[in-house]
Parts: C-alpha cells; structure tokens; sequence
C-alpha cells in the first residue's frame, strides 16, 4: 500500500517522476504547468536528479536529448505554445531512439491563446507533431492519480521501445487537487549499452544521430522506426469502457473530457436513454479495433466525441468507425470546459 | 620501423583511418587531429564525448573514435549541457561552426556560458557557411562578398559580424576563452596548446572553456588554399586577433562539487 496525500495534478506528476527514478529535468516555466519544476526545484536537495531551468523549451527539448543519450532517465513538462516549441526536438528524439518522457498540460490556443484547459493540441501530439514519419506514444490521463500512473508507464514504454512518449495532460488535471495514492519509489538501474557514455576499450564508439544521408540507410532507419510502432500498435493499446454493453449512443472522450461525458452517460441513463462511455487511454496508439468492434454492433445508433477542441479526436473516431455507423461531435474552444448537462443536451440534439 | 629511423610523428589512434570529406585546404582536419592528439595525450578516449554541429563538420563522428552525439542545428551546446550534467566526471566538448553557434544557436550558447556549464566549445569561425554552399554568416566581415551578400555585407543592413570569443569572456562562470588559428605551424601548435588547456581547466571543473578557430574555407571563398591563408592573416586576423582574452582565476575553486551529485 502506497502512500495517501491530498495533492495538486502537477505536483503529483512531479513526485512520481522522482518516485520513478528520475535523473535529469530540463524545463521552463509555463503557465498552467509550472508546479512541476517549481515542486522538483524544492525537493531538489534531497534527491539526486539534475534539474535545470532552460533559456527556452527549444533548449530544454535539447538538453533532454543530451541527457538521454547520455544514458539518464530524464523528464521535460511544457504547455501547448512551449510544446509546439519542443517540436524540432522530439523529431530528433524520435528519429535517434532516445527513451525521455514530455508532458504537455495542455493550454487553450492557437497563438498564446489562453492559460485555461484545452485538448487543442490532440492533433499535434497524436500525428507526430514535428517533421518526417514518427509518432511518440500518447497518454492521456483523466485524473491527478493518472498522472501519477502515467509517469511511471512514460517511463517504462520510453525505456522499453527506445522512444519519447508524451503525457498529454490538460490545465485543469494539472491545477486540480484530488487524493492520491503515490507508489513506492522504484530503483532504477538503466541498462543502456547505446548511451554515449565513453568508448571503453571492449567496443565500438557509440554514435547517437538522425542524420542518415545516404537514402538507403534513411529509408532503413525510417523502416525500423514503423516496425517499432506496429509493435506498439499491437502491444500497447489502452482504453477504458463503462456502461458499453448494450449502449445505444457511444460517447468517445479523453482525459477531462471522459469525466464529464461519463457523467452526462449517468443522466442519459437516469433520463432511460442507453448510453455508454468509451475512453481511449493511449491517444496514440489509438483504440482503432475496439471502436470498429463497437461500431459493428447491431444495436448502436450513433458515435459522439466530446472535447475541448473544435474536432481533432473525432477524425480518429471516424476512421475506427469507418462509416459503419454516424459520428457526432460536441466540443467547446478557447478553454472552456462543458458541464455534463450541457454535453448531455448535445447528444439529445441527435436524437430528434 | 626500419632500422635507423626514429618515429617522431604520426596519426593519433583516436583518429579514425578514413577519408575525410573536406575541401583540400579546410583547417577541420587539422582541428579534428589536434583534438584527437589532446585526447590521447591525456589519455580520455574513455572519457571524452562529443557533440557534433550541423555544418561542414556535422560527420565528425565519421573521423573521432569516440562517443558522440548529432545536435540539431544550434542546439549543440544544450545538448552538450546535458551529457555533462549526467555525467559531470566526463569530458565533453560541442564542435560548432559560426552559423551554428553564432547565428541560430546564439540563445543556446549564451545562456551554456553563462551558467559556466562545464564543458569545452570548439568553434570554427570561418566567417561564412561552408556546407550550404558559401553564404553570408554572422561572423562575416565588413564588405565580404558571399552567396547571399553579393554586394558585399552592408552594416546598416546586415549588422556587425559577431565577435564570440571577446563577447563570451565577458561571462562571470567562463573560465577560459582563447582564440587560435592553423595557418601556421606555430600557430597550430598554440592551437593544440589552447585545446589541451581547456580539457584541463574543465577536468578541474573550473567552468566553461571556450576556443574561437579563427579558420577558413578556400572553396566559399573561391580561393586557392594558399591564398586563404593571405587571406586569413589580412582580413581574418585584424577583426579577430588571436590570443588569450580569459584565464581562470587563481582564486577561483571551481563548480565540480557542484555537478557532481550524482555520484
């Protein structure tokens, strides 16, 4: 049994990411997302990471792949007009293989948009983000004890697949409280023979680079990068379902956005209207099949996605359906979170 | 050996038996062999990782036997910062052009010196992009003509060139900065000298190092080799004197106790 606390999303995040072994954080305040270095800078003295705050997020997504290559299990956290920042970084990451963990508590935009929740950057994390062909896993924690969870599973599939994998988290998570159960700290002892760490005599020279010239080895690199995902596809899909089994009207929502719908899926049932709840964990890779098996069922009439964004998910949602049955979308911009009555009228609206 | 000889010179072991890539005439094979030679004088290959620049010099880790990283274009010093903060016992060096560290990774360098992260900058100023094929830099003199300048870089247009070595001696946490060049033997042999003195101030953890290679580019300045080094010593040198701006402090202890907690 773990330890019980009362905290703040960010702050739990932080926590877990030293109770998982950190050794490096590199990052730059961000409004709703600065707790995460301000907690690590306090705590800083008794543990053993290194924490640096960064001129920009560009440095900061740069001294992250330092460090990783370096061999250190290492953490960045931004917001969304930070993250756009970190783009060229994690493509690079992406391309050399270097195991970090980004978390992106996600701010309402475009441009510098606002401090308050959004789900606008659903695209940006889910499609790769930066330039060429990757992807990064995505995690979308709906709770401050998710973001906890995630922290922890970050790092196991960052070390496990030799990828970054994103948190992507939203600023009300972040600046919330709730009460959490932390996991025992786990010691980390990385085994990484890859890491530049200094050419002993017993092997070659270790070179960490994305820079392939010659097409041939490019396209080489480009195809272990999508046998890497197809085995991530395959391995590590994530997905929560509630009240499924004989619902009419399939509501898909993520992070925030599933708590509310789940609560709207709770006054469709009280008002006799068979509605279930489908919330994919992993954004990428997404749940493709399990929605397709859904929509393949007899009795489903329709598929809505609910978000903070003006449609981003949805196109995902669409795809798994594959024009099987119709799908809806209901989303609020700009950083305004719906309220579950609200989200429920909007699926009524459907059944005129 | 044959009888009768005596070796007084030859390749470092470090330094990989290949080809290299650069223009006959280019000072990157020089710089590339004086640091391998550094390194196995004091005996680091073990020790030692570099960070290589997007420029000419962005297959380095082609020709230096040891572990290194491939920066993003500019980031090389952000990147450098973090091996070293991992691994604070290592000796680490970023190997930069002056587009990379000068032009779209100047926020990257400032702030590295100015934190006096403690690893070694080995820039090559040679007053214009070498790989892209010979255009304007931000070290590009007054006048020069390149690709994108062809008039000549105008001031009122174009700014200054970057003096980098005079701008980051002015950092309170750099410990050592010189500028050298290859064009002679003597100088090469100061160049050498300058490298092996900032391996040794970063091993004593003393803050960051910083050596300007006042160099050339024979094929951007569409010139002959021989006539880049007039070249060097008429235009190059006056604008970028050569010589020692920043020692170390005899006062000053050092920051590895510092950087060391990982241990």
């Amino acid at each position: 049994m773990g330890e019980i606390r009362f905290m703040k999303g960010n702050e739990a995040l932080a926590e877990a990411a030293i109770r998982a072994g950190l050794q490096g954080y590199f990052g730059y305040p961000i409004t709703p997302q600065s707790e995460v270095i301000e907690y690590l800078a306090r705590e800083e003295p008794k543990h053993n990471y290194v924490l640096i705050q960064a001129e920009s997020e560009l440095a900061a997504v740069n001294m992250l792949y330092g460090s990783a290559g370096a061999g250190g299990r290492v953490m960045t956290t931004t917001s969304s007009p930070g993250f756009t920042l970190m783009q060229e970084g994690i493509s690079y990451i992406a391309c050399t293989e270097l195991p970090c963990v980004l978390v992106n508590v996600v701010r309402g935009g475009p441009g510098l948009g606002t401090i308050q929740p959004s789900q606008g950057d659903y695209f940006q994390a889910v499609k790769g983000g930066g330039h060429g062909d990757y992807n990064t896993p995505v995690l979308g924690p709906n709770s401050v004890q998710e973001m906890i969870d995630h922290v922890y599973l970050a790092f196991e599939l960052a070390d496990k697949y030799l990828t970054p994998v994103v948190i992507l988290s939203d600023g009300a998570i972040g600046q919330m409280m709730e009460k959490v159960t932390l996991p025992e700290p786990i010691p980390y002892k990385p085994n990484k023979p890859w890491a530049t760490t200094g050419k002993t005599a017993d092997r070659e020279r270790n070179i960490l680079t994305s820079l392939f010239i010659q097409s041939e080895a490019m396209e080489k690199r480009n195809l272990r990068l999508q046998e890497k995902y197809r085995k991530i596809k395959e391995n590590e899909v994530r997905y929560e379902e509630y009240q499924i089994e004989d619902a009419e009207i399939i509501v898909t929502a993520y992070g925030l956005c599933s708590r509310i719908s789940k609560k709207a899926v709770e006054l469709g049932r009280e008002a006799g209207i068979k509605m279930g709840l489908f919330r994919p964990i992993s954004l990428w890779p997404f749940p493709s099949k399990q929605i397709e098996e859904i929509a393949s069922g007899d009795q489903v009439k329709f598929f809505i996605s609910i978000e903070m964004n003006a449609g981003q998910m949805v196109e995902d949602v669409r795809l798994a359906v594959c024009g099987k049955k119709p799908v809806h979308f209901y989303g609020r911009q700009g950083g305004i979170v719906p309220t579950p009555q609200e989200v429920f009228n909007s699926i009524k609206e459907h059944l005129k | 050996m044959k009888e009768g000889y005596e070796l007084i010179y030859k390749r470092p072991k470090a330094l990989v038996d290949v080809r290299m890539h650069y223009c006959p005439g280019c000072f990157h094979s020089t710089i590339h062999k004086l640091l391998m030679e550094v390194v196995e004088e004091l005996d680091i290959q073990d020790k030692t990782i570099g960070v290589c620049p997007v420029g000419c010099s962005v297959f380095a880790y082609d020709y230096l036997d040891i572990d290194m990283q491939e920066a993003a274009h500019g980031r090389a010093a952000a990147v450098a910062t973090g091996i070293k903060r991992m691994l604070p016992d290592r000796i680490v060096f970023s190997y930069q052009g002056d587009g990379d560290l000068a032009a779209i990774g100047l926020a990257e360098t400032i702030h590295a010196c100015n934190r006096g992260e403690n690893f070694t900058f080995i820039f090559i100023n040679n007053g214009i992009y070498g790989m892209t094929g010979g255009q304007m830099a931000p070290t590009t003199l007054e006048g020069q003509e390149t690709t994108t300048s062809p008039y000549g870089r105008a001031p009122d247009k174009d700014g200054m060139p970057l003096k980098m070595a005079e701008i980051v001696s002015q950092f309170e946490m750099v410990a050592y900065v010189e500028r050298v060049s290859c064009d002679t033997p003597a100088n090469t042999r100061k160049a050498k000298r300058a490298i092996r003195k900032a391996f040794e101030f970063q091993m004593k953890g003393l803050g960051t190092t910083f050596i300007e290679v006042a160099s050339n580019c024979p094929s951007g300045w569409k010139c002959t080799p021989e006539e880049s080094l007039n070249w060097l010593k008429e235009h190059m040198f006056p604008y970028y004197p050569l010589g020692v701006l920043k020692e170390p402090s005899k006062k000053k202890k050092g920051n590895a106790a510092r950087r060391t907690k990982t241990e």
